[in-house]
């Protein structure tokens, strides 16, 4: 076990510098003029111009300049040194303020798509084909439906704005109640996701022969429910919400607009905007470390969930 | 030089159109007392920067100004009067001498003296520190010095101090307006505390800049969340009637303004465009506008030869209904534009466009036939400022109406269609957008219509124009300086280089906890006058 997750550690370096590079590339070779996209409808002095153009070599171009800019780039970065966003401020520090609310925003949409999806899920498998498992199945299909950029706003103009349940925004230093709505918008997906999936496969262990076995030696239904039954159906479960955890901490432009919260989204969202290629690849390198180490944390949790699979 | 705040328009959220009920929270506008200790938030995007010469967008410019008082604020009239200056004069408006006004002091309890004006601007106009608003120091003598990579100079010559309360300013060319110019943000002051050493600007200062003004920072720029101020006591000039102010971050408008509606944020300086329908009956009489200097039009670049001919321009003109679109598509919230310059100005006139701005249909078929207009005209905008259901009003128009194809092509920023035009690249007819510095027609004239205009991407020139407008800046009364200006707009009214479309407004809302609150010519909130309701 630990041999395979060295392994897997030092495939994460050479992931890491692939990934990098590609986003690097990406980004230079959209870059149309970074200094106008800054200034938006302004017209640049020329002083302003050839400030920035030296300060962040945007006169390297071609093929040469590539490399030159993103060799400089890996160099700081090896230095722990993120950079400097196109409006001057220290990159490590935005992404310092920004992935804690992020990642506060994301465990609490995992936590419902938990708490509520895979108990659900267990519920419909288990009584399939009653009214609950059809009310569960008609439900999610409905917010599987509605995009979050619908869904978000909706929320917040009844349960914000005119209910007055929850803030209608949560800011920068959210309470916890402030970011309940905001997870809840965020996680619905996820939840709706974790609950087909966590019916199905109840539906199906429920059907396996250990199950029979288990039943005919006259085990009770809630131990081999919570026992035997969950446990092998939460592989596909655990593999999604693993690979989730990524998605919500870099895919909540929307929710984190909507609710205005400045966490990574917020700033991967004006980072495009504004063509700041520093921003934007720093971010995505963060984003990549999260998605490979979620990753890592998933394929171990397999060998936990199911002694079968053995690492070497 | 400047379309400048428009680019805070660029901002504007994905246009989702819910069609929601309206709210019906109605408020209870300036009735009852005010509370002198209560603190008041208002919303802006994240400041790019908040050193006074480097900070050109509305965000960055609404904190200064609570942060700082300028020389010369603008009256009703938008003429300038004398706010931390005593007086501003000169025999010849070429050697103008400011005197500052006694009491004044920076909040780190230093006196305000004519050094730090001059510090202040000979840091601005320093090439090598690339400040966003140098250019306004252009017009000083010894600009010239202090730009390229290694400047010879590192003061302007200009620049001269008489006593502790009195420095001289001296132009490389007269100008009438440079007393209105100097209301701008970039010609504040800046304490020796936010200097290392001569000339070099403390990192840390402009996470806390030192001013001179009614409010003072309490505790340290917040990036992506907020600012606070609060009321400085030893400020001499009208105080502030709340205690502080909480300048609060927000990304999307539409979040602001549901904040606005639950009462959770206090002033929300734009109404974002797909709230602009309901927004009268959510908000009440806190639905507010009030005018402002924005001007859009639409631009043909000279290189296109197919509308080369003036009366193919105005032709095109004729064919566009201004007051059906100002209403069904912005509500009310822009005024159709009929003059080159905004109503906002000493000196407008309505109507200068003359018969090129009235809607006439069947005259604009006939001119546009006559003169040889192209069969297809494509009009170019930024996809991302929110423009598309105007371009494809007046798309529909002008074909409906000159029997000719006519296309709406976006560009994802309006960076990439300034590219397409520097590079004369067909783009057909575009859209441009321009947000005044200062009050005066001159700063339309100028970077908009002037042959080696900062803003003239589509390239006209005419040499009498250039001449009156250059006569009139350098002219010796405020009359006959506008008398010029006018002389030019007539011109433009011949040549027709670009069709105005239209004026904004404020249009802004607040909550029910604050009254008194008032919007200025560059969308921001008067922070002096709001009061909060108790």
């Amino acid at each position: 076990m630990f041999r395979y997750i060295l392994r897997r550690l030092l495939q994460m370096v050479l992931a890491f510098f692939g990934t990098t590079l590609i986003v690097y590339a990406l980004m230079f070779a959209g870059q149309g003029d970074p200094i106008q996209a800054l200034a938006g409808e302004r017209p640049v002095t020329a002083a302003q111009r050839a400030y920035l153009t030296e300060k962040y070599h945007l006169d390297a171009t071609g093929v040469g300049g590539f490399f030159y800019r993103y060799f400089d780039y890996v160099r700081s970065l090896l230095q722990g040194d993120l950079g400097q966003s196109l409006t001057g401020r220290q990159i490590g520090d935005i992404l310092q303020a920004a992935w804690p609310v992020t990642l506060k925003l994301a465990l609490i949409a995992l936590a419902v798509a938990i708490l509520v999806g895979v108990t659900a899920g267990v519920v419909a498998g288990i009584r399939r084909a009653s009214i609950f498992d059809n009310s569960t199945l008609v439900l999610t299909l409905l917010v599987l439906g509605i995009p979050t950029i619908v869904l978000a706003p909706l929320a917040q103009y009844f349960l914000g704005v005119k209910w007055q349940l929850f803030p209608p925004t949560a800011g920068s230093q959210p309470t916890f109640y402030a970011l309940l709505l905001p997870g809840i918008v965020l996680g619905s997906l996820s939840l709706a996701t974790a609950l087909r999936l966590t019916r199905t496969s109840v539906a199906e262990n429920l059907r396996a022969d250990y199950v029979r076995t288990a039943r005919s030696k006259g085990l009770v239904k809630r131990r081999i429910v919570t026992v035997h039954v969950l446990r092998n159906s939460l592989i596909p479960v655990i593999t999604f919400l693993g690979v989730e955890l990524g998605n919500l901490m870099s895919g909540a432009i929307i929710t984190e607009g909507v609710f205005n919260i400045p966490g990574v989204g917020f700033n991967l969202f004006r980072g495009i905007r504004t063509e700041d290629g520093p921003l934007v690849v720093g971010i995505v390198s963060v984003l990549v470390v999260v998605y490979l180490v979620s990753n890592l944390v998933v394929d171990v949790l397999y060998a936990v969930l199911d002694p079968r699979i053995r690492y070497e | 030089m400047r379309v400048r705040r428009l680019a805070a328009w660029t901002a504007l959220p994905l246009a989702v159109t819910l069609g929601l009920a309206a709210c019906g929270s109605g408020g209870d506008g300036g009735s009852g007392s005010s509370d002198p200790n209560a603190a008041v938030s208002i919303q802006i995007g994240e400041p790019q920067h908040l050193v006074p010469t480097n900070t050109t967008e509305t965000s960055g410019s609404q904190v200064l100004a609570g942060l700082f008082s300028p020389l010369v604020d603008y009256d009703a009239q938008n003429k300038p009067y004398e706010v931390a200056a005593e007086s501003v004069t000169s025999p010849d408006n070429k050697v103008w001498t400011i005197k500052l006004k006694d009491g004044f002091t920076f909040h780190n309890g230093e006196k305000v003296t004519s050094e730090d004006y001059i510090n202040a601007w000979n840091y601005g106009a320093y090439a090598p520190n690339g400040q966003g608003g140098a250019y306004f120091f252009e017009k000083i003598a010894g600009y010239q010095d202090l730009q390229g990579e290694k400047p010879k100079a590192q003061t302007m010559s200009g620049l001269k101090k008489v006593d502790d309360l009195t420095f001289t300013v001296t132009l490389s060319e007269p100008y009438i307006d440079f007393k209105t110019m100097l209301g701008y943000n970039a010609f504040f002051p800046l304490p020796d505390a936010a200097f290392s050493a001569p000339g070099v600007l403390k990192d840390s200062y402009e996470q806390a800049p030192i001013g001179q003004g009614p409010f003072k920072m309490k505790g340290t720029w917040q990036h992506d969340s907020k600012i606070d101020v609060e009321r400085y006591d030893a400020y001499p000039g009208e105080k502030p009637k709340v205690k502080g102010v909480e300048f609060r971050v927000y990304q999307q408008l539409s979040a602001a303004y549901a904040d606005v509606l639950g009462d959770n944020l206090d002033v929300l300086p734009t109404i974002p465009t797909e709230s602009l329908s309901n927004a009268p009956t959510d908000l009440g009489d806190r639905y507010q506008t009030s005018p402002m200097s924005s001007f859009q039009f639409l631009a043909f670049p000279t290189f296109d030869k197919a509308y080369s001919n003036p009366d193919v321009r105005k032709a095109i003109s004729m064919a566009i209904d201004r007051d059906e679109i100002t209403k069904s598509v912005f509500k009310g919230s822009q005024d159709p534009a009929r003059s080159f310059v905004s109503p906002v100005l000493p000196g407008y006139r309505e109507n200068t466009a003359g018969a090129a701005g009235q809607f006439n249909p069947t005259e604009a078929k006939k001119l546009y036939q006559a003169a040889g207009g192209p069969s297809k005209i494509v009009i170019s905008y930024n996809g991302d400022g929110g423009h598309k259901d105007w371009v494809d009003a007046t798309a529909n128009q002008l074909k409906a109406n000159l029997g000719v194809e006519v296309v709406g092509s976006a560009e994802p920023k309006f960076a990439d269609l300034l590219t397409k035009v520097e590079k004369k690249q067909p783009v057909g007819v575009f859209r441009m957008g321009w947000v005044m510095d200062y009050p005066t027609m001159e700063d339309y004239l100028g970077p908009l219509y002037s042959t080696n205009g900062s803003s003239n991407y589509y390239g006209y020139s005419n040499p009498e124009f250039d001449r009156l407008v250059k006569e009139g800046s350098a002219a010796k009364t405020q009359d006959e300086a506008i008398a010029k200006y006018q002389q030019a707009e007539d011109i433009l009214a011949k040549d027709m280089p670009v069709i105005p479309l239209r004026f904004g407004e404020n249009v802004f809302g607040h909550s029910s906890k604050v009254k008194n609150v008032e919007m200025d010519l560059f969308q921001r909130v008067n922070l002096v006058k709001i009061e909060a309701a108790s």
